[in-house]
């Protein structure tokens, strides 16, 4: 790249990112959207489903309530003020808790962050560890079999029985709490492994494809041993093949967490969920909705930027498009 | 996959691998076990006997006995019919109306393709048992609704291949000659891509049916499925979560069947794959 042509591939920079933001309003919007859209398609009253079914509560005051919830506008005013409400941040109230959506939402995030970092550490560490070591036919087998095991098995199978030779059998850690760093550890684990199973098999066969191409062996006739090569050139082109997994991870994080906080009865992003399709709390479960479409969108918009980062043919081929 | 494929296939592969005819051996005992559960276990799923209650696994009670007393082999076999049922069900639904939509999409004028392709990659963003326990806080948690939420969330994946493999089939070579030759419109699309979508939709819905399998047991377990005593692999392992301190074979036991019945539709799932490609 010459020193001519760098302020033309910046202004570019900035014309794709503003692309990216846009597409990420749009998803959120689409998701925000169908949720409302959804919502309005619930059998019943919502004001029946707010008081539960043995409430004993006058016609009137539910007339009140309705009036107050903005129940009675035509369903396009109610949909322009959910949206005005959205950009503002307001989430709208639970009807069980009786509380603001985004702060039920935010009380919880911060132990489901810490359950789902941990767990995407852990399952970085183990697929990277075995995607470095794991050479040669038999291994490789052993490998792979315990990596299908790994993505058949039910997170919540894998929880039980960590618990109960982990927790109840060798005493190693607390069963059920959110008290201390050692009651993550568990949960954490299996969460990740699932995780670690797809992604190991994914950085394995990136690493085998990577070290067939012609940049491969140059580097090897130059003399590069294998571990120099993984480290130097081909783990690249095998993180960019993980990086496509980026959505498939944070979903079965959030969906993982969900089941895996019941397991441990932890308290979290996922029970609250669960909580609110129990009791069919709406705006709690169309406040979810919009947040895992945030996440979703902020994760894509990290892939697309770390793609180009990982490889550079992509920049240029963006430029010749 | 037609008839023709598979007859062609019968003819000119080799044997199939030892991993597969274990994996279709198991699979079809959990389909007799669904069919016809006496044949695995003469004991009532149902039958409460106190004073058995907690026993560890044995001759009598190959996976031990629940709080109840009730054989915990009996309740995983009798779940193996609900749990299929759902597997099935779930696949057969989500494989039908992806591809209709896949057809319609594929068929149509780029304009409104280009529009229900880009719905389905937004619905593909949502993982299945997100998206799944979504549909259940709409339409409420009860047996037909696990159906219908595992179906709905299934569905984007099967639209999305019967949509690429419909734009595939149709600018292939010989669906223009037969075209050319005069062959109607509406004929083309029954005799060549129908069939040639179902393949891979097939082969899609052999893995589909452990997923859903797996998405189902989730759901249960969380207590969005059928009422407690009910012999469904969810429940059972829901049950035997309050046990792990004294009974961990409540759980564990059921789980590793949950979990071999998906390995086993992977690998011949993968297996059916290759044949293909091959």
């Amino acid at each position: 790249m010459t020193d001519v042509e760098r302020p033309a591939v910046g202004r570019r920079v900035g014309v794709r990112l503003l692309g990216y933001l846009g597409g990420m309003l749009l998803v959120i919007w689409g998701a925000a959207t169908a949720g409302f859209l959804a919502l309005k398609l619930v059998p019943g009253d919502p004001v029946e489903v707010m008081l539960g079914v043995n409430a004993q509560v006058s016609d009137e005051t539910k007339a009140a309530i309705r009036e107050d919830w903005g129940l009675n506008d035509p369903p396009l005013v109610q949909y322009l003020g959910y949206l005005g409400r959205l950009v503002r941040g307001d989430l709208g109230e639970s009807y069980q808790l009786r509380q603001p959506v985004a702060e039920v939402i935010g009380a919880q995030l911060p132990a489901t962050l810490a359950l789902t970092g941990l767990a995407i550490l852990l399952a970085l560490l183990i697929s990277l560890t075995t995607a470095f070591l794991v050479r040669g036919r038999w291994a490789t087998r052993i490998v792979s079999t315990i990596e299908l095991v790994l993505v058949s098995s039910p997170t919540f199978w894998i929880g039980l029985v960590l618990i109960a030779f982990f927790a109840f059998r060798l005493h190693w850690f607390p069963v059920t709490t959110n008290a201390s760093f050692a009651s993550l550890v568990l949960p954490a684990i299996t969460l990740a492994l699932p995780i670690s199973g797809i992604l190991s098999q994914v950085l394995r066969q990136g690493l085998v494809d990577a070290a067939s191409q012609p940049f491969a062996l140059t580097a090897r006739a130059r003399g590069l041993g294998y571990p120099a090569l993984v480290a130097r050139h081909t783990l690249r082109h095998a993180a960019a093949d993980g990086l496509t997994l980026s959505a498939y991870i944070l979903g079965t994080l959030l969906g993982g967490a969900v089941l895996v906080e019941t397991v441990f009865g932890r308290a979290g992003l996922g029970r609250v969920t669960l909580r609110a399709v129990i009791d069919r709390d709406l705006p709690v479960v169309l406040g979810i909705i919009v947040v895992i479409a945030v996440a979703f969108a902020v994760i894509n918009l990290l892939v697309d930027l770390a793609y180009e980062r990982l490889d550079p043919r992509l920049r240029v081929q963006g430029k010749a498009a | 996959m037609s008839l023709l494929e598979l007859r062609r296939i019968a003819r000119t592969r080799k044997p199939p691998a030892i991993e597969v005819v274990v994996a279709s051996t198991f699979l079809v005992a959990l389909l007799a076990a669904a069919l016809v559960p006496t044949l695995f276990t003469q004991l009532d799923p149902l039958d409460a006997q106190i004073s058995d209650s907690l026993q560890g696994p044995s001759a009598e009670h190959w996976f031990g006995t629940d709080q109840s007393g009730r054989d915990v082999f009996a309740r995983v076999v009798y779940g193996a019919r609900y749990s299929l049922l759902v597997g099935f069900g779930a696949s057969a639904i989500a494989l039908v109306v992806g591809l209709v939509i896949g057809l319609v999409s594929g068929l149509s004028p780029k304009p409104v393709d280009a529009v229900i392709g880009r719905l389905i990659v937004i619905g593909m963003a949502f993982p299945e048992f997100l998206l799944a326990l979504l549909v259940i806080a709409i339409i409420g948690a009860g047996e037909g609704s696990l159906v219908i939420a595992i179906a709905l969330a299934a569905i984007p994946a099967y639209a999305r291949v019967a949509r690429s493999q419909t734009l595939v089939v149709r600018s292939s070579s010989y669906v223009r000659s037969a075209t050319a030759l005069g062959v109607p419109r509406f004929a083309n699309i029954v005799r060549h891509v129908i069939p040639n979508t179902l393949g891979p939709l097939l082969v899609m819905a052999t893995i589909g049916v452990g997923t859903a399998v797996v998405t189902a047991a989730g759901l249960s377990f969380l207590g969005l499925g059928p009422d407690a005593p009910t012999p469904e692999w969810g429940v059972i392992l829901s049950e035997g979560r309050n046990l792990l301190d004294r009974a961990p074979w409540v759980a564990v036991f059921p789980g590793l069947i949950v979990t071999l019945t998906v390995i086993c539709t992977s690998v011949v799932g993968r297996a059916l794959q290759g044949r293909r490609n091959a």
